[in-house]
C-alpha cells in the first residue's frame, strides 16, 4: 500500500549547525506515529518541516499526491503548500489560539476563509466541535480567560474544522498539568482514532504512548534509534 | 517648571508696567536700543548680500543719523515683523523702525513719532501683461499682499478681488513670477526695490492710497518720543532725509509733504478693536485646520501602511527605499519640507496649489511616522500567531488581514491617536504657505488688533475643541477593545 506520508533524505540546518541529517520515513494512512526523544534534538524542527512552517535545505516531503521539495520557490508554489497544511494542521506547543477573537471564531475563521464554508454551515459545524471537546459553553469566551487544557480543546477544535487527513502534534502534554495531560490524551484519542493519521512529537511519550500504533525514538539530529509497531 | 514660570512672570510683572521712562534709559546706556526684522527687509532693513554680516537698509540710515543727533549709539535688536509691537511693548528695545505704518488699531497700544516717509501701495505684474492698471482692473483675480499690511486692507475693502496674504514679501513676487497670483500689491518702497530690476516683473498704474511710516514707541514714554521727534525735523529740514531716500531712489514728490505733517500730530482717536468681527474668521479658519488635517491623516494612514509593508515584507529594494524615505522624512523640519514643496518645486516646473501642498507636505511628513508605529505593531504579535493562521492554509495576506493587523490595532491605536493629535496642532505650519487656515488667521487678526491674549486664548480653544474628541474617541475604542478582550 502506498504510504500517506513520504519523507526522503530530508535534512534542514540552522547557521550550518545540522538539526536534521538525512530523515527517510514512511507513515501509513491512520497511523498514530509517537516521535520520542529528549528535548533539542530537533523534534519540533522535523514536524514544523512537514509542512513547510520552516523550510529545508534537501530532500522531499509527499503528502498523498502532493510535494514539498528542498528549497522551492513557496511564493510560485504556495497553493501547493497551502493545500498541504489544509490536509495536516498544526497543534502547536502553547496552542496560538487567535487572541483577538471568541472561541467560536477561532474554529470558524479557517474554514470560511480557507475552505469558503458559508458561515452558518461553519457554525454549526465549530458548535459541534466545539461540543465534542466539551467547551460549547464556552463558545462566546475569548482564549485569554481559558485554562491550558480548555485552550488545546479549543486548538484541537480548530485544527478539526479544517476537515484534515492528519494532525500534526508538537509536545501536545507539555505545558499542561498531570491530570490534564491524561484528560487531553482521552480526548485526543476519542476524536480522532481510526479516523485520521497523526503525528506526535513528544519528550515525555509516557502519556501517549497508550494510543500510539507505532512509537520511533529519536537521537542527536533525529536520527532513528527504534521503530516499533503496536497492536 | 510651569511654577518657575510663573514665578518668574510674577516678578518681572512690575518692572514692565512701571517701566521708567525709555528716554533715561538710553541717556544711562549711551545706547538707543531699536528693533526691526531683516527677513525679507530689503529695502529697509536687510543683510547686505555682498556681506551678509552687515545690516542695511534705508531705516538703519535714519536710525543712525538720528542716534548722532542723540549723541547715542544705536543698536539694532531683531524680531520677527509681526512681533515687533508686543517686544517693544515687553521693554526688548525702545522703539520701532521699520515699515510700521501708523493705524488706529496700532494707537490703540503704542505711540508714534512723526512720520519719516509717505508711501502708497504699488500694483506689480508679469512683464506682457497688459490687463491691469486700477485697482478695479483686478476684480476677480488674485493678488498677493504681505500679511496684515495696508495693502492687504485695501484689497480687502473690495469683495470682488482675492487677497492671497504671504507672510515676507519676497514671495509674492515669487510666486507672482510663476503665476500663482495675477498681481502683487505691496508698498512702493518694496516694489521699487524687488521689482524694478526684475526680469519677469513690472509696476503699472499709479500708486494706490496713502500711508505714513513712523517709529513706534511705549506710551510711557513721551519724552524719548519728543527727543525723536526733534531729530527726525531735523533731519527734513536739513535735507539728510531727503537725501538718505535719494541714495535708495526711494524719492517721491510727496516726501515734501512730510515738512507739513511734521507741525501736526500724529495722534488719531484710538479705540480698542472690536474682536467680534475676527470670530467667524477664525472659525472659517477652523474649518481650514479640519479639512487640512483630515486629508493629510488619510494620506499618512494609506502611506504610511505601503511604507510599512515595504520595510517588512519587501525586497530588499524595497526594504532600502522605504527605510531612506522614513529616515528622510522624519530627520528634517517639517517646515523645510513645506518651503521645498511649495516654493521650491517650481523651479522643477512642479508647481502646487497651497491646499494640495499643504496636505501632501504633511501627510508624507507623518506617513513616516505611522509607517514606524505600524511596524512596531504588528512586530508585537507574537510569530506564533502569523503560524497559526499559515497552518490553517491561509495565505500570508489573510493571515495579515484577519490574524495579524486585528492583534496590531491594539498596539498601534494610542501612540497614532497621539501622532494625529500633533498632526493637527502642526498644521499651523502649513500658514507659510499662504493657506488661511487657524493660526494664519489668528496671527493676521493678532497683529492688526494688538490683542494677542484674547485672541490667542480663543484660537487656543478652538485648537483644544477640534483635538479633544479625538483623545475622547481614541480612548473609548481601547477600552471597547480591552472589555472585549477580557470579559467574563
Amino acid at each position: 500500500m502506498q504510504p500517506f506520508i513520504k519523507i526522503e533524505g530530508l535534512s534542514k540546518s540552522f547557521n550550518n549547525n545540522p538539526v536534521i541529517s538525512d530523515m527517510n520515513l514512511e507513515i501509513g494512512q491512520r497511523e498514530i506515529l509517537v516521535l520520542k526523544g529528549p528535548s533539542g534534538i530537533g523534534k519540533s524542527t522535523f514536524l514544523r518541516c512537514l509542512t513547510y512552517l520552516t523550510p529545508f535545505e534537501k530532500g522531499s516531503v509527499r503528502v498523498g499526491d502532493l510535494r514539498l521539495y528542498a528549497a522551492m520557490d513557496s511564493r510560485k508554489e504556495h497553493e501547493t503548500i497551502r493545500l498541504v497544511r489544509r490536509r495536516m494542521p498544526f497543534l502547536f506547543q502553547f496552542f496560538n489560539l487567535f487572541g483577538h477573537l471568541t472561541v467560536l471564531d477561532n474554529v470558524t475563521l479557517g474554514p470560511m476563509k480557507v475552505l469558503n464554508e458559508n458561515p452558518r454551515h461553519a457554525r454549526d459545524n465549530a458548535m459541534e466541535l466545539l461540543r465534542r471537546v466539551g467547551l460549547d459553553h464556552k463558545a462566546a469566551a475569548y482564549p485569554g480567560l481559558l485554562s491550558g487544557g480548555q485552550c488545546q480543546r479549543v486548538a484541537i477544535a480548530r485544527a478539526l474544522a479544517m476537515r484534515p487527513q492528519a494532525l500534526l502534534l508538537d509536545e501536545p502534554t507539555s505545558s499542561l498539568d498531570p491530570d490534564t495531560k491524561r484528560e487531553m490524551v482521552d480526548v485526543i484519542a476519542d476524536l480522532v482514532r481510526e479516523t485520521l493519521t497523526m503525528l506526535i512529537v513528544t519528550h515525555e511519550a509516557a502519556f501517549i504512548e497508550r494510543i500510539a500504533t507505532r512509537i520511533i525514538s529519536l537521537g542527536p539530529r533525529c536520527a532513528i534509534l527504534s521503530d516499533e509497531k503496536r497492536r | 517648571m510651569k511654577k518657575i514660570t510663573i514665578i518668574i512672570s510674577i516678578l518681572l510683572w512690575p518692572a514692565v508696567i512701571f517701566a521708567d521712562e525709555a528716554w533715561d534709559t538710553v541717556r544711562a546706556e549711551n545706547e538707543l536700543r531699536w528693533g526691526a526684522d531683516v527677513n525679507g527687509g530689503a529695502p529697509y532693513v536687510f543683510c547686505d548680500p555682498e556681506d551678509p554680516k552687515r545690516i542695511i537698509g534705508f531705516e538703519v540710515d535714519i536710525v543712525n543719523a538720528i542716534a548722532r543727533r542723540l549723541n547715542v549709539k544705536a543698536r539694532l535688536v531683531i524680531v520677527p515683523w509681526d512681533q515687533l509691537v508686543p517686544a517693544l511693548l515687553r521693554g526688548d528695545y525702545d522703539v520701532v523702525f521699520n515699515g510700521l505704518e501708523v493705524t488706529k488699531d496700532r494707537f490703540a497700544t503704542i505711540d508714534f513719532t512723526i512720520p519719516y516717509y509717505i508711501f502708497s501701495e504699488q500694483i506689480t505684474v508679469r512683464r506682457g501683461e497688459d490687463r491691469f492698471n486700477l485697482l478695479k482692473d483686478l476684480r476677480g483675480y488674485k493678488v498677493g499682499v504681505l500679511s496684515a499690511s495696508l495693502a492687504q486692507r485695501i484689497i480687502e475693502q473690495d469683495a470682488h478681488i482675492t487677497a492671497v496674504p504671504y507672510p515676507s514679501p519676497v514671495e509674492v513676487y515669487k510666486d507672482l513670477e510663476i503665476g500663482r497670483v495675477d498681481a502683487a500689491f505691496q508698498d512702493f518702497p518694496i516694489a521699487s526695490w524687488y521689482v524694478t530690476p526684475s526680469p519677469k516683473l513690472k509696476n503699472v498704474g499709479s500708486p494706490v492710497g496713502e500711508g505714513i511710516y513712523a517709529a513706534g514707541v511705549r506710551k510711557d514714554s513721551p519724552v524719548l518720543e519728543e527727543k525723536l521727534n526733534e531729530a527726525i525735523k531735523d533731519l527734513i529740514s536739513s535735507g539728510e532725509l531727503e537725501s538718505i531716500f535719494r541714495n535708495w531712489n526711494l524719492w517721491t514728490d510727496r516726501q515734501h509733504e512730510l515738512k507739513e505733517r511734521a507741525a501736526l500730530s500724529t495722534r488719531v482717536f484710538a479705540a480698542k478693536a472690536p474682536l467680534g468681527k475676527y470670530i467667524p474668521l477664525l472659525l472659517k479658519g477652523a474649518l481650514i485646520t479640519i479639512a487640512i488635517s483630515f486629508l493629510a491623516m488619510v494620506l499618512a494612514v494609506a502611506a504610511g501602511f505601503v511604507l510599512c509593508m515595504g520595510k517588512l515584507y519587501g525586497g530588499s529594494a524595497a526594504r532600502f527605499i522605504c527605510n531612506v524615505y522614513i529616515e528622510i522624512m522624519r530627520g528634517t523640519p517639517l517646515l523645510i519640507q513645506l518651503y521645498l514643496l511649495y516654493y521650491g518645486l517650481p523651479n522643477l516646473g512642479i508647481q502646487l496649489n497651497a491646499l494640495a501642498a499643504a496636505v501632501l507636505g504633511i501627510g508624507l511628513n507623518y506617513a513616516a511616522y505611522e509607517a514606524e508605529i505600524y511596524r512596531a505593531g504588528i512586530l508585537s504579535v507574537p510569530a506564533g500567531q502569523d503560524e497559526a493562521a499559515l497552518s490553517l492554509g491561509m495565505t500570508r495576506s489573510q493571515s495579515m488581514r484577519y490574524v495579524i493587523i486585528p492583534q496590531a490595532l491594539r498596539t498601534i491605536f494610542p501612540p497614532s491617536t497621539n501622532d494625529f493629535i500633533a498632526l493637527f496642532k502642526d498644521t499651523s505650519l502649513v500658514s507659510i504657505i499662504t493657506v488661511s487656515e487657524l493660526t494664519r488667521v489668528y496671527s493676521q487678526a493678532a497683529t492688526t488688533t494688538y490683542r494677542f491674549l484674547e485672541l490667542g486664548l480663543m484660537t487656543a480653544f478652538l485648537y483644544f475643541l477640534m483635538s479633544y474628541p479625538l483623545s475622547v474617541l481614541s480612548s473609548r475604542m481601547e477600552k471597547r477593545q480591552y472589555a472585549a478582550i477580557h470579559q467574563n
